[in-house]
């Protein structure tokens, strides 16, 4: 049996993952809207695309963050205070993007609808590029100290080891984008995002294994827990041979749940590597936070395990009966809300 | 400067201008679900345009209150480690619980609503407004029990040095928070109607689309009223509450240096010298206080200097008196607010009820236009005579404001995002205005091809060029 402690590491963990695998073909998508769309019309069709399920899939990440702050009140509390000035920009880029979508079309001038179009594209490019940066420093280590207090100095946070990590998550996001729009357009956007992601795959996957590498030589996640990691590194890399198979033979659907399982799939490892610690201090490992010391009581664990039980099955029943309602592909023609 | 002032004014700012768009929010969910209904219960079109025209609205306000949630929701990590380290264990979960019950609720209902018109039946679409609707309305429960805690600490045990919460029950049962949450609720749905009314009042005395203002004014006004009496009830209820539980925030709110004869009355204005401790001109009203307190006409009410000298015994030596002038005179102009609203909405429903709203005054359209102002003000002065009057607590009697900040974040860091984030909601402000503007200028049977540009298929090369 799991104890409650771990019990929460695997949901917070769970809740990262699915935010990642979600908001990460929006943010894809967001950037597509600069690098895939050819015309307003066709820019219009890529937000049309995500717009019933952008702001769902942020909640996501909303929950993960409300799940450490009640599970893990240190972890939040040293994570959140530690990366303050990247959480800065972090929360500029959502701010910007999430207004982007609903103001971008209520004015018809082209000045106007540029603003927004930058606020989306940076907006998508941004969050995954620091959130990359954030996971690769949790497992490169932190100055921590034994107060629990992280003090990190710029090259703490942005270094070779993190920068690839962060651009890893973005391209992976793009990638996981362009499968996405293959799902929901028809005619020359479709095409070209196949195409794209078709040219983008082993790139992607170069860099994927460069990161990997690095993680290797660089952290001491493969010393502690090498056996699984590196069934889910050939895991992920028969997952883009697999999606890069299915684009192939057009079966997108297919291909779609290949790049978001390589998400899903990075996502895990770097929880498995941190496991049983949350943050580990660069310092010393005696100054870590693990899920033991920074955790809740047993009591606020046990309600929180009975509210989550009760409610998630009803998140999770509603969020995929309305990507059901929003499955038909959006078309040029028809009706465009944003 | 000083990280302490420079924090607590970035969560001053933030939180203020996040709670000009969520009440907002609240209030608009709540009346289209209404319209909403009626369009599906009565079947007639005009109330479909009404939610439209109403959701646009809604839709804009909802975006910049999602956004600058995210930014609440970080906050206390970012800003306030050590509180959060300190109150997690109790204050996290209603935070998580928001997120899990409310956030997922109304985001994916709202992508419903927005796209749905056209793919999901009548009755599935009006459902999907009415359970965003109820997704607001738990948030705010939610976030209000977190609050709550911080009014008055229940249901938890001094532990490993923090808080820790041994009875969920106590923390969702909070005398605080029964309260706290209807009086901010109809304080919420007021905010509403209220702008429904402004807004419905301008466009009648413009005599444009009198008929789909009229219906608009009409259930604007019966919410507005009902609503903005319920504010002032539970106001009142938790005035007595607040003397019984936090009589020093009662006593600044009062101005109320010396312990108050019995019966005490009612400080209407007062030159307060806090220095000095004393009240240099006062205009009182007998009886009045004690009524507030107690609902009845008797009882003394503790001043300030007393419980100053009973908190030091409790607490250590310190300085406990909250700012009063602030205090003092917050509570005065939402008070004020809140019965200009009760005014207001009595007028309009008498003119309702005798069928003359459209020949109603130029004036009583005008005031109820500058009346959209009004549940800005109440909501605002009311939430700063509530966070400022608990100071120097963040948690009453836990924890200190000075000892709840992020020792690890610089001064310079705090100042450097504190100028971003008022940068950024600055852009969102002057934007969301000229939007709400231009939206209700072009009125609700506007073409829809203006707002869907390139929708006409004719015109789609024309802006494909440009793009």
């Amino acid at each position: 049996m799991l104890s409650l402690n771990e019990l929460w590491f695997v949901l917070v963990a769970v809740l990262f993952i699915g935010f990642f695998f979600l908001e990460g073909f929006d943010f894809g998508v967001g950037m597509s809207t600069q690098l895939l769309a050819k015309s307003d019309t066709q820019r219009r069709v890529l937000i049309n695309s995500i717009g019933p399920f952008w702001d769902a899939n942020e909640v996501w990440l909303l929950t993960a963050g409300g799940a450490m702050f009640a599970a893990f009140p240190n972890w939040y509390a040293t994570l959140f205070s530690g990366f303050y000035i990247p959480l800065v920009f972090l929360l500029l880029a959502l701010i910007g993007r999430g207004v982007a979508f609903e103001f971008r079309g209520k004015v018809n001038d082209v000045r106007w609808r540029r603003v927004w179009d930058g606020a989306i594209f940076f907006g998508s490019v941004l969050p995954p590029f620091l959130l990359g940066v954030v996971f690769a420093c949790l497992i490169q280590g932190l100055p921590i100290n034994e107060e629990m207090q992280m003090h990190a100095g710029f090259f703490d946070v942005v270094n070779g080891y993190t920068v690839v990590g962060g651009l890893t998550m973005v391209m992976l996001c793009l990638l996981h984008g362009l499968m996405f729009t293959t799902l929901r357009t028809v005619g020359d956007l479709q095409e070209r995002a196949r195409l794209m992601a078709r040219k983008l795959l082993l790139p992607v996957a170069a860099l994927f294994v460069v990161f990997g590498a690095m993680t290797y030589f660089m952290t001491d996640i493969f010393e502690k827990r090498g056996v699984v990691l590196t069934v889910l590194l050939v895991l992920a890399l028969l997952a883009f041979l697999l999606g890069g198979y299915f684009m192939n033979i057009k079966r997108d659907g297919w291909a779609f749940g290949m790049t978001g399982a390589v998400i899903g799939l990075l996502v895990t490892s770097v929880f498995v590597g941190l496991f049983p610690r949350v943050m580990v201090s660069s310092i010393n490992s005696a100054f870590d936070l693990t899920i033991y010391n920074a955790a809740s009581g047993p009591y606020s664990l046990k309600i929180m395990t009975i509210v989550a039980v009760t409610l998630l099955p009803f998140v999770l029943g509603y969020q995929i009966w309305s990507y059901f309602v929003f499955h038909k592909r959006v078309h040029e023609k028809e009706h465009l809300e944003y | 400067m000083d990280p302490v002032m420079l924090a607590r004014i970035q969560f001053a700012s933030t939180t203020i201008f996040h709670f000009i768009f969520v009440p907002l929010s609240i209030g608009l969910a709540f009346l289209i679900a209404i319209m909403e209904t009626m369009y599906v219960v009565k079947g007639q079109e005009v109330y479909k345009k009404m939610a439209k025209f109403w959701g646009k609205l809604f839709l804009i306000n909802f975006a910049v209150g999602v956004v600058t949630g995210i930014l609440q929701e970080f906050q206390f990590g970012m800003n306030w480690s050590d509180y959060s380290r300190f109150v997690g264990d109790v204050f996290g979960a209603p935070l998580a619980i928001e997120a899990l019950l409310a956030f997922f609720l109304e985001s994916t209902f709202i992508g419903l609503w927005i796209f749905g018109w056209d793919r999901l039946s009548k009755k599935v679409h009006l459902l999907s407004i009415w359970l965003v609707s109820f997704g607001t309305l738990m948030s705010a429960f939610w976030i209000l029990a977190a609050n709550s805690f911080m009014q008055r600490p229940v249901g938890f045990e001094m532990n490993n040095g923090r808080a820790e919460m041994n009875d969920f029950f106590a923390l969702i049962t909070n005398g605080q928070l029964l309260v706290e949450f209807p009086h901010t609720i109809f304080g919420a749905l007021a905010t509403g109607a209220f702008v429904v009314a402004g807004i419905s009042a301008y466009k009648l005395m413009k005599k444009q689309d009198l008929d789909f203002f009229k219906r608009s004014f009409h259930i604007a006004i019966v919410i507005g009223l009902i609503t903005s009496i319920l504010v002032a009830v539970f106001g009142h209820q938790q005035a007595q509450y607040l003397v019984d539980t936090q009589p020093m925030k009662m006593a600044a709110a009062e101005s109320l240096w010396e312990t108050s004869d019995d019966p005490a009355p009612w400080t209407v204005f007062a030159s307060i010298d806090p220095d000095k401790q004393e009240n240099k001109m006062e205009l009182k009203i007998p009886y009045l206080l004690s009524f507030l307190s107690y609902s009845k006409f008797s009882g003394e009410v503790i001043g300030m200097k007393e419980l100053q000298a009973q908190y030091e015994q409790q607490y250590g030596p310190g300085d406990y008196i909250p700012p009063v002038r602030t205090t003092f005179w917050s509570f005065r102009i939402m008070v004020a607010a809140g019965s200009m609203m009760i005014l207001l909405g009595l007028y309009g429903a008498w003119l309702m009820l005798r069928k003359k709203v459209e020949q109603a005054g130029k004036w009583f359209f005008k005031l109820l236009l500058f009346g959209i102002s009004l549940p800005f003000i109440a909501n605002t002065s009311g939430w700063i005579m509530t966070e400022i009057g608990r100071q120097p607590w963040t948690v009453f009697g836990l924890i200190t404001t000075e000892n709840s900040i992020s020792p690890n974040v610089s001064a310079g860091s705090i100042l450097f995002s504190l100028i971003m984030f008022t940068a950024i909601y600055a852009a969102l402000a002057a934007v969301m205005a000229y939007l709400f503007i231009k939206v209700i200028k072009k009125g609700p049977y506007a073409a829809e091809e203006d707002d869907h540009h390139a929708n006409d298929p004719f015109n789609k090369e024309g802006y494909n060029a440009v793009s």
